[in-house]
């Protein structure tokens, strides 16, 4: 049964690295952009869900109502005064750029909150379920994963039958030919990057209740995004759902058969033998880039 | 109804567009003719906003330049772009759809009128894009500039790469869009058949307007003879 055990919770945990890579692979496949700032805003949202619990009292998924328009807000402004100013530019511009940012963000966190760790603990923080009669899965962690079942659906939905979701997709497949179509497409920039700074805050808000908060905990979940974004195929937002899955997966196995202290390590020599052996991706057409 | 006067254009340090200047009247059809690179794609991603130009370039008497390539758009310039562009993950009515991302009110009339010029999309319609044929992909890319009702219609090289049957299909559909008062600003490869449902031509080399007339008039000249049609 140990296998099941961690089949699930390895999902459990992959559908928040997907929320995570999703976001990023959406700023990718329509700005072009790898935004290298994605664990920072991540981290910021664990704040954001621990200051709303600590202060407000609100639960960390009930928070999620503000954190997604706040983070939203914060990424299209993010966009608009920064971003876009090196949309045009060679891929160093932007990755310096993006790490800049991210660093600021990440030393602000330090200065403001200092470098201890913080713990949000709920009530239910401890409580699991049983599920197949002697499958246990951690409370907190079930919450997460249906919260980003709903996120996911909500964004399926948007991009396949909203205007606006369709306009995306039209600029992240042909930016010029959406321009012809009368498609503001800077304006489709800065909606992507505010989505996918609305995901990556939810991604790390879904987790704060599991994870310590610390303001370096960015680095980590980059490479972990990134990471789904690459195995998915970078752009590609239904590669970037299954890459999480997988990468939950894969960790959730090494965790058991090897050691915890090896997980980060299988997961990254799993993004290097990506990119050696199917540098497009699973889902990609783009070529290894 | 388009006057482009005195336009350069430029990527980096290369100029490409060297004080070109034509006119295209209300309800016909004028071509731009010339080898390969003397840029005719450039002229009409300057027109469409696409890329910056310097010079005048303007619609109904007013200037266009400097409008970002949704706002022209929205006058009714429409530019069916070299190479297709449709969005190959996409389904042929989403593409059309997308083509009348401005017009949603008269999407479903275009619709209908699209499938009547290109029975063919309307028996693909849920097939993406990426997985039409050459023609096909030509017929989509048209048909979603149809969508967004234009009043000038930008087309680059319709027909390159195409079997003589859609050839002849892209020719006759060119006729029967300004049978239906859309302005057609054409470029193309053949010559011969462009020049001939032409009312107004430019040979163009190196950037700047060396020859024009009617097309007729440039069928029978000496110097378009021998460059493009080897006689
Ligand atoms: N994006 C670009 N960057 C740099 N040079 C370009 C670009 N597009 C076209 N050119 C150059 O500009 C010139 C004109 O190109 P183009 O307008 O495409 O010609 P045509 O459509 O007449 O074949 C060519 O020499 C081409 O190599
Ligand atoms: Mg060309």
């Amino acid at each position: 049964m140990l296998i099941i055990q961690s089949l699930v919770s390895g999902l459990l945990t992959g559908g928040v690295y997907a929320l995570a890579g999703i976001g990023m692979s959406l700023v990718f496949g329509v700005m072009n952009v790898s935004n290298f700032a994605h664990g920072d805003l991540m981290m910021l949202g664990m704040y954001l869900a621990y200051f709303a619990f600590t202060l407000l009292h609100i639960d960390p998924y009930l928070s999620l109502v503000l954190i997604l328009p706040v983070s939203f807000l914060f990424g299209f402004l993010l966009e608009k005064l920064f971003v876009s100013r090196v949309i045009h530019h060679p891929h160093q511009n932007q990755i310096l750029l993006t790490v800049g940012l991210g660093l600021i963000m990440s030393n602000s966190a330090l200065l403001a909150f200092t470098s201890d760790p913080r713990i949000l603990t709920t009530t239910y923080s401890s409580s699991s379920v049983m599920i197949f009669s002697d499958v246990s899965v951690s409370v907190p962690l079930l919450l997460s994963f249906l919260v980003t079942c709903a996120i996911t659906a909500l964004l399926y939905l948007f991009l396949a039958r909203t205007r606006t979701g369709m306009a995306l997709r039209a600029t992240s497949q042909n930016r010029e030919a959406a321009q012809l179509m009368g498609i503001d497409v800077s304006k489709m920039s800065a909606i992507t990057f505010g989505i996918g700074t609305g995901l990556a805050a939810a991604a790390g808000a879904l987790i704060a209740p599991v994870y310590y908060i610390h303001p370096m905990a960015g680095h980590n979940f980059l490479l972990k995004a990134f990471t789904v974004c690459v195995l998915g195929g970078l752009g590609s937002v239904p590669g970037a759902t299954l890459g999480g899955l997988i990468i939950g997966v894969v960790e959730a196995f090494s965790a058991t058969w090897i050691s915890t202290d090896w997980k980060d390590v299988v997961v990254f020599m799993l993004f290097l033998a990506v990119l050696l052996f199917r540098p497009q991706g699973l889902f990609g057409k783009r070529g290894g880039e | 109804m388009l006057k482009v006067d005195h336009l350069n254009a430029s990527y980096g340090e290369m100029q490409v567009l060297k004080s070109i200047s034509i006119t295209v009247e209300q309800g016909s059809i004028v071509s731009v003719v010339g080898s390969n690179g003397v840029g005719k794609t450039t002229l009409l991603k300057a027109i469409s906003g696409i890329i910056p130009s310097k010079g005048i370039i303007s619609f109904d008497g007013e200037v266009l330049n400097g409008l970002p390539p949704h706002r022209i758009v929205g006058r009714g310039i429409i530019h069916v772009p070299e190479g297709r562009k449709i969005f190959p993950d996409m389904s042929v009515i989403e593409n059309l759809m997308m083509g009348a991302f401005l017009h949603r009110n008269t999407c479903k009339q275009n619709l209908d009128r699209v499938f009547e010029l290109f029975p063919r999309l309307a028996e693909r319609r849920k097939q993406s894009g990426g997985t039409l044929s050459g023609g096909e992909q030509q017929m989509l890319a048209i048909g979603r500039g149809l969508m967004a009702n234009p009043r000038l219609l930008l087309l680059d090289e319709p027909s390159l790469g195409l079997s003589p049957i859609f050839t002849d299909t892209v020719f006759r559909t060119i006729e029967q869009i300004r049978k239906s008062g859309v302005t057609v600003l054409l470029v193309e490869q053949n010559v011969f058949r462009s020049l001939s449902i032409s009312d107004q031509a430019y040979v163009i080399t190196n950037g700047s307007v060396v020859l024009n007339g009617s097309g007729r008039e440039l069928l029978e000249n000496p110097e378009v003879k021998r460059a493009f049609l080897g006689r």
